[in-house]
């Protein structure tokens, strides 16, 4: 089924780097991007993505507040954080907040995997 | 001041080049982190192209406040130095973290060249070594030295001594939160250098992002 899913980075490279990956694994799929937390959850209130991947370490609210803020809105959502960051304590926080995480540089196995678990 | 070279690379090999830092950071990070046994907190990685002046400026020089640098020289298709920066005040605390809290001040004092070496190397050999693996070219590391004084110092260490003609500064704070020990990794490269950095970043880009799209992100 086709679903939409919005790529949260404040890298340019590396949204281009997830919707490469995306265009192999579910080239169909709508994507909505952000550059930040406000344009992210101004897209979750209005365009209604069913996946999100967030980028842990951006500037001012990082990802894993904004997963919070995002299950909030949407507690159905598919969430991953993304991050290069793999300390256990930031593993934890995403797994809190019921985010799948996933380790950067992003892989298309990786990230093949959370997309197979969200769609089940 | 806009430095020569700050004019050399494009947005997006800038944003690139932050990417690298911050995947080099956050492995030096997971080194330090099982190093001090606690979470090391990491900023946004900021990179500037910043001319030798400035980035002494940058360092709060002239604020009176001494600092202790770990340094250790690269060469490969690039060639450049690598600086770990921390206050002095806080030097004997990241030794502390590092070699655990109940040796007396004495032999704390006496490991204190020792440990910060080796934390400087941990740190700046797998912050250099993933920026080196992902751009596909391999660097030689130098030994650590560590340094104490400002930035007047730090930036025109030799060899090379031309290094610092024009200054890649890479902010980004590290802070083991516990301790209250922040520091910065800065990194200086000379323009030939940064014009081959320029070709490896564009390569690194078409590799990882040739086929992704381009759009604007907006927040309809």
């Amino acid at each position: 089924m086709t679903q939409k899913i919005l790529i949260v980075d404040d890298s340019k490279l590396a949204r281009m780097a997830v919707i490469k990956a995306l265009n192999a694994l579910r080239p169909d799929w709508t994507r909505l991007e952000a550059s930040n937390a406000d344009e992210a959850l101004a897209l979750v209130k209005n365009a209604s993505p069913d996946v999100a991947l967030l980028d842990f370490n951006m500037p001012g609210k990082d990802g894993l507040a904004l997963a919070v803020e995002i299950r909030q809105l949407a507690p159905a959502m598919s969430l991953a954080v993304i991050s290069a960051n793999h300390q256990i304590e930031v593993i934890d926080r995403a797994r809190a907040a019921g985010a799948f995480f996933l380790p950067k540089p992003l892989t298309e196995k990786s990230l093949g995997e959370f997309l197979n678990s969200a769609t089940k | 001041m806009i430095s020569e070279a700050a004019v050399v690379l494009t947005e997006l090999e800038m944003d690139a080049l932050t990417e690298l830092v911050n995947l080099g950071v956050s492995n030096a990070a997971l080194s330090l982190r099982e190093m001090v046994r606690e979470e090391v907190i990491l900023s946004v990685p900021k990179v500037t192209i910043m001319a030798r002046e400035e980035a002494i400026t940058s360092l709060g020089e002239g604020d009176g406040r001494r600092l202790v640098a770990v340094h250790q020289h690269f060469q490969g298709d690039i060639e450049g130095r690598a600086l770990l920066i921390f206050p002095e005040a806080k030097s004997m605390e990241l030794v502390r973290a590092v070699v655990g809290g109940d040796l007396p001040l004495e032999e704390l004092m006496e490991l204190e060249q020792e440990a910060l070496a080796e934390t400087g190397n941990v740190i700046l050999n797998g912050c250099l070594g993933t920026i080196a693996n992902n751009l596909q070219h391999s660097l030689k590391i130098s030994l650590p030295e560590v340094v104490y004084g400002g930035g007047s110092e730090f930036f025109s260490l030799a060899p090379p001594p031309n290094v610092a003609d024009g200054v890649v500064f890479i902010y980004i704070n590290f802070l083991v939160r516990e301790r209250d020990i922040k520091g910065y990794i800065a990194m200086l490269l000379d323009f030939p250098s940064l014009v081959t950095l320029k070709g490896m970043l564009g390569r690194f880009i078409e590799r990882v992002g040739e086929g992704g799209v381009v759009t604007r992100p907006h927040a309809s």
